[in-house]
């Protein structure tokens, strides 16, 4: 490993040496920024790394920490008219990338270095062919004719893992699931057999079973090929299982770097400590509360000379007002700290937050939410071809919450969560079963009833960018449901009320004058909670409400919600993707799988006793953050997709991917059974 | 497709039907009276029983929803009747002037989108360079200046720098293509400009958002040429909301080219609609927007049927 300090050459290797062991991709000194109208934004500044052949290196960070913008810096996709690299080399198998010409970098680019990015949706040209777009650089770069060209892109669909690859040359991209475009870019990445391939956020956008697949389909062939791979994530459970290098951005500069085992095990900057303390954890109990890194990261178009996280930091002290170098530490890391050695002793540790940790005790109330039996089906309209038929988005699905209590709700994406959550909200009509709210059947509650069920029953949204009104202030925003159902009267009290709402979710009183394009993704998520709250509910449906947010932000916002459950008494459901939140903040868990229900079993049950085949793949594929710990596990991958919502599996409808699947599970539809006290599971062979 | 095809043009008779109950009711709300005008507009004195006859010979005193089914009846068996002025029938009025009509839209759609494509593509690609601009100003020049204005411009610089004006008789293309162009060309000009002006802007503004789109980024990633990212990945994506703007602004030609006409001295669809109005000829009124209204929906038709052969997620099914 090389590594050079921008300001100093830490562990220079002598010339003899460099000749036998340089590097395959060498970045020194980076420095890019963004000329706006509104300043300079300074997005990278002094970033030095070295990639070695066939090494997998990760980059990590919250978003604007330059993470991506590094990567589009080597591959010089910055946009044209702002983009600008003032300062720094790219050293790429001898040639500084910084100092090519226009046709020099586009040659590099697709056949050297290949780049996959973040959204599979939109990455691929709707209109052409697959074939084509898999063809292209072979034509450019290898001068293949169509029939060669074509013949290398059946190859590389076999690959990658897609199968009828002759058949699939010719579909365009809207035929393809999120997982198997992402399969598609790998395969336009591969095509010249480049030497590095840079992802940017691979996996970001896909379901966790699905990540595991295309991670280890990356992680394989870049080990047979020999090709250096650098991820770029926020996802530290990905790096952990993946990664021999990691790299930690923050403010536009390295914070730490080193060996993976290293910089997990013996972080020696506070903001990887940090880091590493928020991400709730899958594979440990849940602690008391959630560690977080208070604070927002700074803005780039005004930086000080000052450590860029003294602000954040608890260990910061008067030396940290002068930007630390990078210094290399005992660990043979490098840390941009001032107190690294500190930290080596083990002098400086994060204080706990502690607080009291949620009371799970056995709840003999009446439930404040009952469902039961739960169905919802969507009509398609038929095709040319197809006959339409019947969506069944949610199928028979029961469960009970209970005043201050989070049930957690989760599943990949299409598997009926997000729907079961607007049926209770009334935003849809159930074909079938029963909502009961507070003792109330909605389905045959009168007008006034369920006016008050309104009331009561509030939702959190997942985009904190788009459920917000632009036009109105966050004071408006709050107010409105005030006014409308009338809670408060008068200007004065509306405006008392705002104040004390913004108080309970932690938001200065002046927020109210602000609108929401001049708040951070977690403030506005806290705007979103006190909406809710200002309807004084007694129930929240939490619809992904913190997937969006980085993972500092999302431990202060899961911590606010945990705060105002204990305060308000409030029942929340929490629909969610990641397993390891989920766990974090529910007291019991359903799984869902194609609209019915997999399992149901208290939080910790569920993850250290998993009974259902379906639970346990889901478990597996969730990288931890810990790369001892990932090295030891095989993950087991699970096989196939989501099947089509219109043509369902018959029987279990796990069993088109199920590794325990037999002849029986495809005849008899497994119904949902108590098989331990309290934990119930819906598989015949449990 | 074959079958959504279908439905479209079953589709279009309620659509028709609809047009054909207004414009048929519309028309004879509104007062004044063809018979009048026939007779009396060159303040001639003719009795009341004549002109009574005359309404009779018409048909015009039946009750109104006779008149109607009778109309109905005709178009049903494709008759559309005689010009209650000139006594020929309708569909011989409208086709000696379709013919140039249609010519002079045509050829303004070819030279608008000839323009528009490049100019566009210029504009976005050199966003907020002298190019960019130097296409803003002709462009926003393009939606300021009235057709009949510029064509007159036209006319007048061909006077004083040739000596020269076009021809104003109509010759077919078929018979003398160099007669044919050289008058319908200016036309064609005039009315050309303003079209590829939207054209243009429309074409700039799409291409700028699809030059932002993660796919071109994709193949810039790819180490495709510029040029071929342009023009493959780019452009075509870029064209889709184009086609919409040039089927419309195509079908505003037919017959939308009143004062234009009257410049070039064209005797074109708008010329003959102008004519038809002021005499309340009302087969001929209603057989002229019957065909215009048809012309739309199959215009439309048309555009939706382009679009599912530039775009692959569109599929007409249902």
């Amino acid at each position: 490993m090389t590594v050079v300090d921008a300001d100093k050459d830490v562990r220079g290797p002598s010339a003899a040496q460099q000749e036998v062991a340089a590097p395959l991709l060498q970045v020194e000194d980076l420095h890019t920024q963004f000329h706006t109208s509104r300043g300079i934004v300074r997005a990278v500044e002094g970033v030095s790394f070295s990639v070695d052949r066939g090494e997998v290196v990760a980059i990590v960070g919250e978003s604007g920490s330059g993470k991506s913008v590094t990567a589009l810096s080597i591959m010089r996709l910055l946009p044209r008219l702002t983009g600008k690299i003032p300062q720094g080399r790219v050293m790429f198998d001898g040639r500084n990338l910084l100092d090519l010409d226009d046709d020099e970098m586009r040659e590099i680019r697709g056949r050297d270095i290949s780049m996959i990015f973040q959204e599979p949706m939109t990455s691929l040209n709707p209109i052409l062919t697959i074939g084509l777009q898999i063809k292209e650089p072979l034509q450019i770069h290898l001068g293949m004719n169509d029939e060669q060209a074509k013949a290398r892109a059946i190859e590389l669909l076999n690959l990658v893992g897609i199968t009828d690859p002759e058949r699939r040359l010719d579909q365009y991209p809207h035929q393809f699931s999120g997982g198997m475009r992402q399969r598609v870019m790998i395969a336009i990445g591969l095509a010249c057999n480049p030497k590095l391939i840079i992802a940017d956020e691979p996996t970001t956008a896909l379901d966790v079973t699905i990540q595991a697949q295309i991670l280890e389909l990356m992680k394989n062939l870049s080990r047979k090929l020999n090709i250096a791979l650098v991820i770029i994530t926020h996802n530290l459970g990905v790096v952990a299982r993946y990664a021999d290098r990691v790299i930690v951005m923050y403010a536009a500069r390295v914070a730490e770097q080193g060996p993976a085992e290293q910089l997990f095990h013996k972080p020696r900057h506070p903001y990887t400590m940090g880091l590493l303390r928020s991400v709730p954890r899958l594979d440990r109990p849940r602690g008391s509360k959630l560690e977080t890194i208070e604070g927002l990261p700074p803005n780039l178009a005004n930086v000080t000379t000052a450590c860029r996280f003294a602000p954040r930091c608890p260990f910061r002290i008067a030396v940290c007002d002068q930007e630390p170098p990078l210094y290399p530490t005992d660990t043979g890391s490098l840390s941009r700290c001032h107190r690294h050695a500190e930290i080596a002793e083990g002098k400086i540790v994060w204080a706990s937050l502690g607080g009291a940790g949620l009371n799970f005790a056995a709840n003999t109330e009446a439930p404040v939410l009952s469902v039961q039996h739960l169905t919802k089906h969507f009509a398609v309209s038929g095709g040319l071809r197809s006959a339409g038929g019947t969506v069944r988005a949610v199928e028979d699905v029961s469960f009970d919450i209970f005043p201050g209590e989070t049930l957690g709700l989760v599943g990949e994406s299409g598997c009926g969560k997000t729907t079961v959550g607007r049926l209770i909200l009334r935003l849809e009509e159930p074909s079938a079963g029963e909502i009961h709210f507070e003792g109330v059947n909605l389905s045959t509650a009168s007008a006034a009833e369920l006016k008050a069920m309104r009331r009561k029953v509030q939702v959190i949204f997942q985009d904190p960018y788009s459920s917000l009104n632009p036009r109105m202030t966050v004071g408006q925003i709050i107010g409105e449901p005030l006014h409308v159902y009338k809670i408060v009267s008068g200007r004065k009290e509306n405006e008392a009320r705002v104040t004390e709402l913004l108080g309970h979710v932690g938001l200065r009183p002046e927020m109210a004058e602000r609108y929401p394009h001049q708040l951070s993704g977690g403030q506005r998520q806290r705007v979103g909670i006190a909406r809710a709250l200002a309807m004084e509910p007694s129930f929240i449906v939490c619809d992904e409400a913190v997937s969006a947010l980085d993972v500092s932000i999302q431990g202060q916002i899961i911590n606010l919600l945990e705060e105002l459950q204990r305060k308000f008494r409030l029942a929340f459901l929490f629909i969610a993707h990641d397993l390891a939140v989920v766990r974090h903040i529910s007291a019991r868990v359903v799984v869902m799988y194609f609209g019915r229900v997999m399992e149901i079993a208290d939080r910790d049950v569920i993850y250290s006793e998993s009974l259902h085949p379906y639970t346990k793949v889901l478990l597996d594929a969730a990288p931890v953050p810990d790369p001892t710990l990932e090295k030891l596990r095989e993950p087991r991958l699970i096989k196939g997709e989501l099947p089509s919502h219109l043509a369902p599996p018959s029987g279990c409808v796990f069993n088109t991917r199920c590794p325990m699947a037999s002849q029986e599970c495809r005849e008899v539809v497994p119904p949902l059974e108590e098989k331990r006290p309290g934990h119930f599971a819906a598989c015949i062979k449990v | 497709m074959l079958r959504y095809s279908i439905n479209r043009i079953l589709l279009m008779i309620p659509t028709l039907l609809g047009v054909a109950v207004l414009v048929f009711f519309l028309l004879r709300i509104v007062p004044g009276d063809i018979v009048e005008i026939k007779l009396r507009g060159d303040g001639g004195t003719v009795t009341q029983e004549t002109i009574e006859l005359e309404r009779k010979r018409l048909g015009l005193d039946r009750p109104l929803i006779n008149q109607f089914g009778t109309w109905m009846i005709d178009m049903a068996k494709l008759d559309f009747g005689n010009s209650m002025w000139t006594e020929r029938p309708v569909v011989t009025e409208i086709a000696g002037r379709l013919e140039l009509s249609l010519q002079v839209a045509i050829m303004a759609t070819i030279i608008a989108v000839l323009l528009a494509i490049p100019m566009g593509t210029a504009a976005a690609l050199f966003r907020g360079t002298w190019i960019d601009y130097t296409v803003r100003l002709v462009t926003i020049g393009g939606l300021s200046i009235p057709s009949f204005w510029f064509g007159m411009i036209i006319m007048l610089t061909l006077l004083s720098l040739f000596n020269w004006l076009p021809p104003i008789t109509f010759t077919p293309i078929y018979v003398d293509p160099v007669a044919n162009l050289t008058q319908l060309i200016w036309p064609a000009l005039a009315v050309g400009y303003r079209y590829c002006a939207v054209v243009a802007r429309m074409i700039r503004s799409s291409l700028l958002e699809v030059m932002n789109e993660d796919y071109i980024r994709t193949a810039r990633a790819k180490g495709v040429y510029e040029k071929l990212v342009v023009s493959r990945h780019a452009l075509r994506n870029a064209l889709l909301p184009a086609i919409t703007v040039i089927g419309l602004e195509f079908t505003f030609l037919i017959g939308g080219l009143v004062v234009t006409e009257q410049v070039f001295n064209l005797n074109g669809i708008g010329q003959l609609f102008v004519q038809s109005v002021s005499r309340n000829d009302f087969t001929l009124i209603q057989g002229m927007v019957m065909l215009i209204a048809a012309f739309y929906v199959f215009v439309n038709l048309a555009i939706d049927l382009l679009y599912a052969v530039f775009d692959p997620r569109i599929r007409y099914n249902s």
